[in-house]
């Protein structure tokens, strides 16, 4: 087995989420990284639909914004915004929304807004982009961040995109129509939401990584699963995908790209 | 029908003092020549809008020709911050910024509005999210057939919005392509719409189902070659993704962002000239 970086690991183990033929609404950064290599590697069918309106895109490098030329050419359609949030997030028409964020809390609820006072900001944050509906109204969501004290945090500072709220059925009461979020995979780990509570725990850890460190890593007392599994390595498939398709991007773009 | 002018000409025309004005385009076709002009000729107390600030933006803020921002996303794309947008919300720098911030899916609604002649937007949006509580903007309001609750918020209609496209004929009529954003709705929801084009051409030669916007909806129709860069025109130009990166520790610091704006855009006539300084300090 090939020697990987934990940032593969997160790549690769977000990509394997993501089911072939799955229609997903794709944020910039890393949810395109994984999202592209989930279509080149398991799920050469997956649709791949971004906010600055193209549908089915396949690019064969990473876009490093949300609407390079790249993504229009290899674009099924390209439609104006409004209609991509109206007729097909709105519309009920996405199974996956893939999701970065700076922070994220235990019940999956993402700020990537403003850290300290939203009026007297510590750090302005880009904001929330189409994530607020994407959130809300994809089938399903699912959360890729880097783990740290500073962005798994025990209260967000604003909540820009909600998960499951405050928890249990916070969420149905909020009358929200996708199911939320159902993985947060990160570069120690994967945490999937407790049936019940809402509250997420992790469901495997990485190859090498242990309890200890997703604990210090994590602002809140983070819980386990009882039947707590090691993620599969990345095997040489995927890992060569990932390296090819990094290494094309920062060919054509003159940066590794992704990471906003 | 629209007056075939400078960029210039239709700036002082058309743009005043305390003006709303929306310069769209998202990612693609932005138009920054039209920024550059602002500055140039010292527009003030602007009420900006635009769903993602870019560097479009930033230029103007931290010009200290903005005294409101509303937006739906703030950052560099591909590299970081907006160091002139953070400055100003964090610090007060030039001026305060006044900010109302919204969603993407919100703020291309609130277009739609505006171009549609409606008074509010109404969308299934920010259930459980924050953004309502700092945002009296941002309202709610009961189906009157389900019940359900919806978010209303205010139809954008600009004084004046400027968009970038590809192609006018000699009678300002404007093709684009590509990823269009929000261009065609703000263009209509605005009292007047400046539109900058890399070419002016005999005959659009437009597919059937292609956007275009007709003379008639428009004010005016500038020839600016160019006038997206760093961001790109499908068809003419690429992005210019090492320039994203190089705005990066110009803006980062407020001397040297001065000193930019003050060589590069001050210090030019027009948008030709800021190329050709540019191109030589390569």
């Amino acid at each position: 087995m090939s020697d990987y970086s934990t940032n593969e690991m997160m790549t690769v183990a977000a990509a394997r989420r993501l089911k072939n033929g799955a229609v997903c609404f794709v944020g910039i950064g890393l949810p395109s990284k994984a999202a592209n290599l989930a279509r080149l590697t398991s799920s050469p069918d997956v649709v791949l639909i971004y906010e600055s309106g193209p549908i089915g895109a396949k690019p064969s490098v990473l876009p490093l914004s949300i609407g390079d030329g790249e993504l229009a050419e290899t674009a099924d359609t390209v439609v104006p915004t409004g209609e991509i949030f109206r007729y097909w997030l709105q519309g009920g028409r996405i199974d996956v929304g893939f999701l970065g964020a700076a922070q994220v809390d235990k019940f999956g609820n993402i700020n990537t807004t403003v850290i300290g006072d939203y009026h007297n900001p510590k750090v302005r944050l880009p904001g929330a982009g189409g994530a607020p509906e994407i959130a809300g109204s994809a089938k399903e969501v699912l959360i890729i961040l880097k783990q740290s004290h500073r962005t798994f945090v025990d209260k967000l500072a604003f909540v820009t995109s909600v998960g499951f709220g405050e928890g249990g059925d916070h969420r149905q009461q909020l009358g929200l129509p996708g199911k939320g979020p159902v993985g947060i995979i990160t570069d120690l780990c994967i945490m999937e939401p407790e049936a019940g509570s809402n509250e997420f725990v992790v469901t495997s850890l990485h190859p090498g990584v242990t309890r200890e460190q997703v604990i210090e890593n994590t602002g809140w007392a983070i819980r386990f699963a009882d039947n707590l599994a090691v993620t599969e390595a990345p095997n040489d498939t995927e890992l060569e995908a990932l390296r090819a398709l990094e290494a094309r991007t920062a060919a054509a773009h003159g940066q590794a790209g992704g990471d906003e | 029908m629209a007056d075939i002018i400078t960029l210039g000409e239709a700036i002082s025309r058309h743009v005043n003092d305390g003006d709303c004005v929306a310069l769209e385009g998202f990612t693609h076709l932005i138009p920054t020549a039209a920024s550059h002009e602002l500055i140039r000729q010292g527009k003030k107390d602007l009420h900006l809008v635009r769903m993602t600030p870019d560097l479009v933006y930033d230029l103007l803020i931290g010009a200290g020709c903005a005294r409101k921002l509303t937006f739906s996303w703030g950052g560099n794309p591909g590299v970081g911050s907006l160091h002139r947008l953070r400055d100003a919300v964090e610090k007060k720098w030039p001026n305060a910024l006044e900010i109302d911030e919204h969603s993407h899916a919100d703020l291309a609604n609130s277009y739609v509005a505006g171009a549609s002649g409606l008074p509010f937007a109404l969308l299934r949006a920010y259930a459980g999210s924050d953004l309502p509580k700092v945002n009296p903007n941002i309202k709610f309001i009961d189906c009157p057939f389900t019940g359900e609750k919806l978010a209303a918020t205010p139809a954008v209609r600009p004084d004046v919005t400027v968009i970038h496209a590809q192609k006018a004929d000699r009678k300002g009529n404007v093709l684009l392509w590509g990823i269009l954003g929000v261009q065609k709705e703000a263009a209509l929801a605005a009292k007047r719409c400046i539109v900058t084009v890399e070419e002016i051409v005999d005959d659009l030669k437009a597919p059937m189902n292609a956007c275009v916007l007709p003379s008639w909806a428009l004010t005016a129709v500038c020839h600016v070659p160019g006038g997206a860069h760093p961001s790109y025109a499908h068809g003419y130009y690429e992005r210019d993704n090492r320039f994203y990166q190089a705005w990066d520790p110009i803006a980062r610091d407020r001397e040297t962002f001065t000193a930019w704006i003050d060589t590069y855009i001050r210090g030019t006539a027009d948008f030709a000239e800021f190329q050709a300084k540019i191109a030589e300090a390569k």
